[in-house]
């Protein structure tokens, strides 16, 4: 068990790419840390680094209090689930699971209770003798999961294992995770490109992109106060509204409508930001909007309206029993106390 | 894969019918191919057959006739072709021979190759793709400039008309090709399956000897079988390193001498030209499955 500390680390592969810029993070001891952003944004790249599959250009990677830049891969007492799975497929289930053991060179007896005990906890007795390609694509996860599992290592790295797993399943496999973390007691770090599972997953979340971290927080903080506009636009689904305001004694004015900011703010101009759930039928007493109604999503749930206000495209979250057809005019509130502001030219957050 | 997938019922009706519109169209569509390989397999069967009968025939009937009026009444077959060449030519000694040249030069190649295709795809090292890229361009050279500089050189070491000699030199004009073919495979292997041995504390010995080679089984069997056919059926490099000495001498070297020394008697060499085809025929018919079969089906992916 241990703690897992980023220290001004960078990756570069040439003098002109850098895939990770200055990434400071520290993951604690049982933590499960979700490293999320888009494609090509340097989040498998800091874990590779982490596992020893690339070298670290400068800064240092500590595993609890070891300094691990010049450790070898196995040595790091670490284990990883790859995207893939990346199961010998020539190997059976239990091979597959009792060869990191094997190469430790732990005696037979030890190796066939470690391997019994994560077939267990996964439920792949019934499988142990198969081939993977005998499998379906859930249970190779899980004979990934086991081959991790049985190595007892201080943590866990999981590259976007549910990517290859159909919805359902990859939502079930969710929840077994997470337990499995719980029951584990050990520091996961998880990387997916997908903001649900980091929401659901994660006691904290990092963001990157463009090879730098954006903002380091639980999900509820940093859903309820994103750092920046990627940030906000990033997280959340579907995806904040963004709106051009000028700026006038407190008061934000849009294209389509006009709103008091919760506080004031120097500036001229920038990008006012609000989840669709703030531009809600259900609030009344927030600024009124004029919204007029291209597209209707109805979820059972929810029901989502897409449309335009003034110059501004805009998206609302509305009582699924309100009838409301494209075409539509509705006048909707918008609810004052979770408004965001972004600088038109930083981005970042000034509310 | 798809295993979690069920597979998509045919439709009932089409089922019901047999014959539909669209079986038809897919039967013309492939129809080329079939021809295709109908016409390949007659080709290479009709002279096949033609020198297995002809190999029981009389001479009589030899010169008189085509081997194909054989397959009508009345029946004229005769064993004593092989009698002949067995009981008068060295053709037990050139068959063992034949085997101690092909097997040892073909083990050999097939070794040094894996080692280095595995170096040449998955290690990092100085200069690896320059290597790689002159190793390749070998392939190009004909062997017949090699002969006289490796021919001077065996002199001086004593090699010629040794079996070793001759093991070395398969195994020179083998090793380009092999190690292109092994390289190319290995390289296809996923890059994942390398990392998770990594952290799993797989050194590079145990990488190679556990999980390349037999992910390989059907590279490294095709490899054998192109080698071992093309040194079995070899009488240039045999007849240049071995010379025409009969206690060395392979099969194709001692029949090459059957047409010299016997002049008229074809229907003796048909015999001996059977019996050295048999070797190739079952290594090739044990093997072929390994031709079409991959071993990868489920490494990676869903």
């Amino acid at each position: 068990m241990a703690s897992v500390t980023y220290d001004h680390v960078v990756k570069r592969y040439t003098p002109e790419t850098t895939a990770v810029r200055d990434f400071n993070v520290e993951v604690a001891d049982k933590e499960f840390m979700v490293l999320v952003g888009p494609s090509g944004c340097g989040k498998s790249t800091a874990l590779r680094m982490l596992a020893g599959l690339e070298s670290i250009s400068e800064g240092q990677i500590r595993i609890g209090d070891r300094v691990v830049n010049n450790i070898a891969a196995k040595d790091r007492d670490i284990a990883m689930v790859f995207q893939s799975y990346a199961l010998y497929p020539h190997m059976s289930v239990f091979d597959n699971m009792a060869f990191p053991l094997q190469m430790k060179r732990m005696p037979k007896a030890d190796i066939d209770t470690r391997v019994r005990q994560a077939s267990g906890i996964l439920g792949l007795d019934n499988f142990l003798k198969r081939k993977p390609r005998a499998l379906s694509g859930g249970q190779r996860q899980r004979v990934a999961l086991g081959r991790a599992i049985v190595r007892h290592p201080q943590v866990f790295l999981l590259d976007e294992p549910l990517s290859n797993l159909d919805a359902k399943l990859r939502a079930q496999t969710r929840i077994e995770l997470q337990k499995l973390h719980r029951d584990l007691e050990t520091t996961f770090i998880y990387v997916t490109h997908d903001q649900v599972e980091a929401m659901t997953m994660g006691d904290r979340i990092a963001i990157m992109y463009d090879g730098v971290l954006q903002q380091v927080g639980t999900p509820d903080d940093i859903y309820d106060h994103p750092a920046n506009r990627f940030v906000a636009g990033f997280i959340g689904s579907p995806t904040m509204n963004f709106v051009s305001v000028t700026l006038q004694n407190g008061t934000a004015k849009a294209s389509g409508f006009e709103v008091n900011l919760p506080k004031s703010v120097e500036a001229q101009r920038g990008i006012l930001g609000f989840r669709p759930e703030a531009l809600t039928d259900r609030v009344q007493d927030g600024a009124a909007v004029e919204m007029k109604v291209d597209v209707v999503e109805r979820l059972g749930s929810d029901q989502f309206l897409y449309g335009q206000s003034g110059g501004d495209a805009i998206t609302a979250r509305v009582d699924p029993r309100l009838k409301v057809a494209p075409g539509d005019s509705v006048r909707l509130g918008l609810d004052t106390r979770s408004l965001h502001l972004f600088d038109g030219e930083t981005e970042r957050a000034l509310i | 894969m798809s295993v979690a997938r069920p597979e998509v019922a045919p439709p009932v009706e089409a089922a019901a019918a047999g014959i539909t519109p669209r079986t038809i169209l897919e039967w013309i569509g492939n129809l080329p191919l079939h021809v295709a390989i109908i016409g390949l397999t007659v080709a290479w069967i009709v002279p096949t057959v033609g020198l297995l009968v002809s190999s029981f025939r009389p001479l009589s009937a030899f010169a008189t006739s085509g081997w194909w009026t054989a397959l009508s009444p009345p029946f004229n077959f005769t064993l004593d072709n092989y009698q002949h060449i067995l009981s008068t030519s060295n053709l037990g000694t050139s068959f063992f021979n034949s085997f101690m040249i092909s097997i040892p030069a073909t083990v050999i190649p097939a070794t040094v190759a894996a080692f280095a295709a595995y170096a040449f795809s998955w290690m990092r090292f100085w200069g690896r793709d320059w290597i790689f890229l002159a190793l390749v361009g070998l392939l190009a050279v004909p062997l017949q400039v090699t002969f006289i500089p490796i021919l001077s050189m065996f002199t001086s070491l004593g090699l010629n008309g040794t079996f070793l000699g001759i093991w070395l030199a398969h195994t020179g004009y083998g090793l380009p090709f092999a190690i292109y073919l092994l390289a190319n495979f290995f390289r296809a292997l996923p890059a994942d399956l390398f990392e998770s041995a990594e952290i799993d504390g797989a050194g590079t010995l145990t990488v190679f000897f556990r999980i390349v080679l037999p992910l390989s089984v059907p590279a490294l069997a095709s490899l054998i079988i192109f080698q071992f056919l093309w040194v079995w059926n070899d009488l240039l490099v045999a007849l240049i390193y071995l010379g025409g000495t009969p206690e060395v001498a392979p099969l194709t070297v001692t029949l090459a001498n059957l047409v010299g020394s016997l002049g008229q008697g074809y229907q003796y060499l048909t015999a001996a030209a059977f019996l050295s085809m048999i070797v190739p025929l079952v290594v090739f018919f044990s093997l072929q499955r390994y031709f079409v079969r991959g071993i990868l089906a489920g490494s990676v992916k869903g």
